[in-house]
C-alpha cells in the first residue's frame, strides 16, 4: 500500500521532534516525578510507529536498521544486568548508588545508577512495542 | 547479605536473554541453557545446606528492610522444589535436544524454557505476594509461548483457551490482592500472617481468603482443572512434560503458602473447602483418566489426581501430612515429566494417540518398556519407589486427624492410577507385537537417555528418603509452625 498522504507527512516531520523531546523529558523527570523508563519508552516507540505509519516499512528499516527484538532483548539485559551490577559489588541485589557532581553548565547535578535501570526498561519497552506493531502489520 | 538467593531467578533471565542474541548458534544455546540449569541445581543444594544451620535466608531487594521493600526468602520448602524444578528441567532439556526440532530451536525455544524456569523458582521464592503475581506472569508469559511455539492448528486452538483462562484467573488474583490491601495495608507475606493474626480473621478476611483459593485452584488445576487436560496434551512432549511437572505446582505452592502461612485461623472454612475440593478432583480425575482411550488424555488427567492427592495433604495440615505431600511435591514433578516422556515417545514411535492402537512395544523397544513399569509403580506408589514415602505420610495425617473418606479416596485412586497405567501398559507394551523388524523406528538415544535418568531420579528419590528426611522434616515444621517464617522475615537484621 502506497500512502501519500501531505498532510500526514507535513505533520509528522514536526510532530515527531515533539513526541521524541517529550520522550526525553519523560525519561529523566521520572528520577523524582511522573515519568521514568517505562512511560519514555512508550512515547519513543508511538514516535517509531507514527514513523511506520506515515512511511512504509523499508524506508523506515533503511534509516533505523535495528532488529526490535534484540533492542527489547538488550534492554532486559541491561536493566538485570545493572541489578546483578550490585552484587558483583557485594552489595544486595538491586541497590542502586547514587553521587552529586558539579557540571559547567547544569550546574549541581546528581548521577544515578538507576537511569542505566531506566533506560534498559526504556529499550525493552520499545523493543516490545515495536515488535508487537511489526507482527501485527505484516500478518498477511 | 544472602544474594545467592536471587541466582536462581536472575540467572535464567540474564542467560536467557543472552540466548536470544545467540540465535543462529543452537548448539551454544543448548549448553548454556544446561549449564544455567545444573548451576541453580548446585546453587539450591549449597542453599539447603546453609538453611539448615543458619535458619531461614532472605535477600532484602536494594537493602530495603521488610515489610518496605520487596524481599526473596528461602526456606527448606521452597529451595527443594527449586532444586527439583532445575533438575527436571535440565533431564527435559536433554530430552529437547533430540526431540524438538530445528524450527523451535530457532524460534527462541531455550531462551523461553530459561524465562519460565525464572518464573516458576521466583515464585518459589517470594517473600511478597505482589511479587508472587509478577512471577507468576513471567511464568504464564513464556508458557503462552511455548505452547504456541511451532503454530499447529489444535495447538492453537487449545492454547487459546488455555490463555483465555489464565488471564482471567490473573485478573481475579489482582483483584484479591487489591482487597487484600486495601483491608491490611501491607503486601509482604509475613507481614500479612502478622496483621492477618493480629486483627483475626474476620468473614471479610475469610473472603479474601476463598478469592485466592479460587484463583490459586485455577492455576493448580484443584477442582477447577476443565482447562488443563485439553491444553497439557497439544504442545510437544517435552513442553508438555515441562507444564506437568512445574506449572500446576506453582499453583499448589501458593495455595501452601497461603493456607498454611497468612490465612489459618478458619481451618473449618477455608482448610475444610480445600479438602472437599481436593476430594473431588481426585474422583474426577480418576473418572477422566479411566474414561480416555488417548495416552495423552490419560495422563493429563493423572496430572490432575496427583494436585487432589498433594492438596488433601494440605486439607488436614497435620505435620505428617505436610511432609508426605512435601515428599508427594517432589515425586509428582520427577514422575510425571517421565509420564509425560514415556507417552510423548510412544505417540512418536508409533504415530498413534490412543493405546488400542500400539501393541507389543516391549519387544521392540525392551528398555523403554520396562521404565514404563518403573513409572506405573512409582505413581502407584508401591515401595521403594518414590511415591511410597508421600502416600504413607499423607495417609498417616488423615488418620491422625481420623478423615477416613478422604483416606479411601486418596488410596482408591492410588488403584485407579495403577489401573488406568496398567491398561496402557499391558496393550500397547505387552501384548503381541505388530511393528515388525523393518518397520521398526529406531528410538534415539537422546530421547531414552532422560527417560532413564529420571528413573533413576525416582529410585534415588525412593531410596534417598532417608538421606532427605532433615531438609523435609524442617520445610514441614516451617509450615506448621508460621511464626519461624514470620521471625525470620520481619525481626532482626
Amino acid at each position: 500500500m502506497k500512502i501519500n498522504d501531505v498532510i500526514l507527512r507535513t505533520v509528522t516531520k514536526i510532530v515527531i521532534f515533539i513526541i521524541l523531546t517529550l520522550s526525553v523529558y519523560l525519561f529523566f523527570a521520572g528520577h523524582y516525578s511522573p515519568g521514568g523508563g517505562f512511560i519514555g519508552g512508550l512515547v519513543l516507540a508511538s514516535a517509531v510507529v507514527l514513523m511506520y505509519l506515515t512511511s512504509d516499512i523499508e524506508t523506515v528499516h533503511k534509516g533505523m536498521p535495528f532488529d526490535f527484538k534484540l533492542v527489547a532483548a538488550l534492554g532486559v539485559l541491561i536493566a538485570t544486568g545493572t541489578g546483578f551490577a550490585s552484587v558483583i559489588f557485594g552489595k544486595d541485589f538491586m541497590t542502586q548508588a547514587a553521587m552529586k557532581l558539579n557540571l559547567p553548565i547544569f550546574g549541581e547535578t546528581e548521577l544515578a545508577s538507576v537511569v542505566l535501570f531506566e533506560a534498559g526498561v526504556a529499550l525493552t519497552v520499545v523493543g516490545v512495542v515495536v515488535t508487537i506493531i511489526l507482527s501485527i502489520s505484516e500478518d498477511e | 547479605m544472602n544474594n545467592i538467593v536471587v541466582l536462581p531467578l536472575i540467572l535464567p533471565i540474564m542467560l536467557g536473554v543472552l540466548l536470544v542474541f545467540l540465535r543462529p548458534y543452537v548448539k551454544t544455546q543448548r549448553v548454556i541453557s544446561l549449564l544455567t540449569m545444573a548451576a541453580i541445581a548446585v546453587v539450591s543444594m549449597i542453599m539447603l545446606g546453609r538453611i539448615q544451620e543458619d535458619g531461614i535466608m532472605r535477600i532484602d531487594f536494594g537493602g530495603w528492610k521488610p515489610p518496605f521493600g520487596i524481599l526473596f526468602v528461602a526456606d527448606s520448602f521452597a529451595v527443594l522444589l527449586v532444586l527439583t524444578t532445575s533438575i527436571v528441567t535440565a533431564i527435559c532439556l536433554l530430552y529437547a535436544f533430540s526431540s524438538i526440532g530445528e524450527k523451535r530451536e530457532n524460534m527462541f525455544f531455550y531462551p523461553f524454557v530459561l524465562l519460565l524456569v525464572a518464573g516458576v523458582n521466583g515464585s518459589f521464592l517470594t517473600g511478597d505476594i505482589f511479587n508472587l503475581f509478577v512471577c507468576f506472569e513471567v511464568m504464564l508469559l513464556a508458557s503462552y509461548v511455548l505452547i504456541t511455539l511451532g503454530g499447529e492448528k489444535a495447538q492453537l486452538r487449545e492454547s487459546l483457551k488455555y490463555v483465555l483462562i489464565n488471564v482471567l484467573a490473573s485478573w481475579f488474583f489482582l483483584v484479591a490482592l487489591a482487597y487484600l490491601y486495601g483491608t491490611l495495608g501491607t503486601l509482604n507475606m509475613a507481614h500479612l500472617a502478622e496483621r492477618v493474626a493480629e486483627a483475626g480473621q474476620d468473614p471479610i478476611l475469610t473472603t479474601i481468603a476463598l478469592l485466592f483459593l479460587v484463583v490459586f485452584a485455577l492455576k493448580a488445576g484443584l477442582l477447577l482443572f476443565f482447562w488443563l487436560p485439553g491444553s497439557y496434551s497439544v504442545p510437544p512432549t517435552v513442553v508438555a512434560a515441562l507444564f506437568g511437572a512445574l506449572l500446576t505446582k506453582v499453583g499448589i505452592y501458593a495455595l501452601f503458602r497461603m493456607f498454611t502461612l497468612i490465612f489459618i485461623h478458619q481451618p473449618e472454612v477455608t482448610h475444610l473447602l480445600i479438602n472437599g475440593m481436593a476430594g473431588v478432583t481426585i474422583f474426577a480425575g480418576c473418572l477422566g483418566a479411566l474414561a480416555y482411550k488417548d495416552v495423552r488424555q490419560i495422563v493429563a488427567y493423572n496430572v490432575v489426581i496427583a494436585v487432589g492427592f498433594v492438596l488433601i495433604g494440605l486439607g488436614v495440615s497435620t505435620e505428617a501430612a505436610l511432609q508426605g505431600a512435601i515428599y508427594y511435591l517432589m515425586h509428582d514433578m520427577i514422575a510425571k515429566a517421565m509420564l509425560f516422556l514415556l507417552a510423548g515417545t510412544m505417540i512418536y514411535l508409533t504415530g498413534e494417540k490412543r493405546f488400542d492402537k500400539m501393541s507389543g512395544l516391549i519387544r521392540n523397544y525392551p528398555m523403554f518398556g520396562w521404565m514404563f513399569f518403573i513409572v506405573m509403580v512409582s505413581l502407584a506408589g508401591i515401595p521403594p519407589l518414590s511415591g511410597f514415602v508421600g502416600k504413607v505420610l499423607i495417609g498417616q495425617g488423615l488418620i491422625e486427624t481420623s478423615s477416613y473418606v478422604l483416606l479411601a479416596l486418596a488410596f482408591i485412586s492410588s488403584v485407579v492410577v495403577l489401573y488406568s497405567l496398567l491398561r496402557i501398559f499391558l496393550n500397547a507394551i505387552f501384548g503381541e507385537t505388530i511393528i515388525s523388524i523393518e518397520d521398526e523406528k529406531p528410538l534415539p538415544k537422546g530421547m531414552l537417555a532422560p527417560i532413564v535418568l529420571f528413573a533413576i531420579c525416582t529410585i534415588a528419590l525412593g531410596f534417598g528418603a532417608e538421606g532427605l528426611s532433615s531438609y523435609v522434616s524442617d520445610a514441614a515444621n516451617t509450615l506448621a509452625n508460621p511464626s519461624i517464617y514470620i521471625d525470620a522475615v520481619l525481626s532482626g537484621k
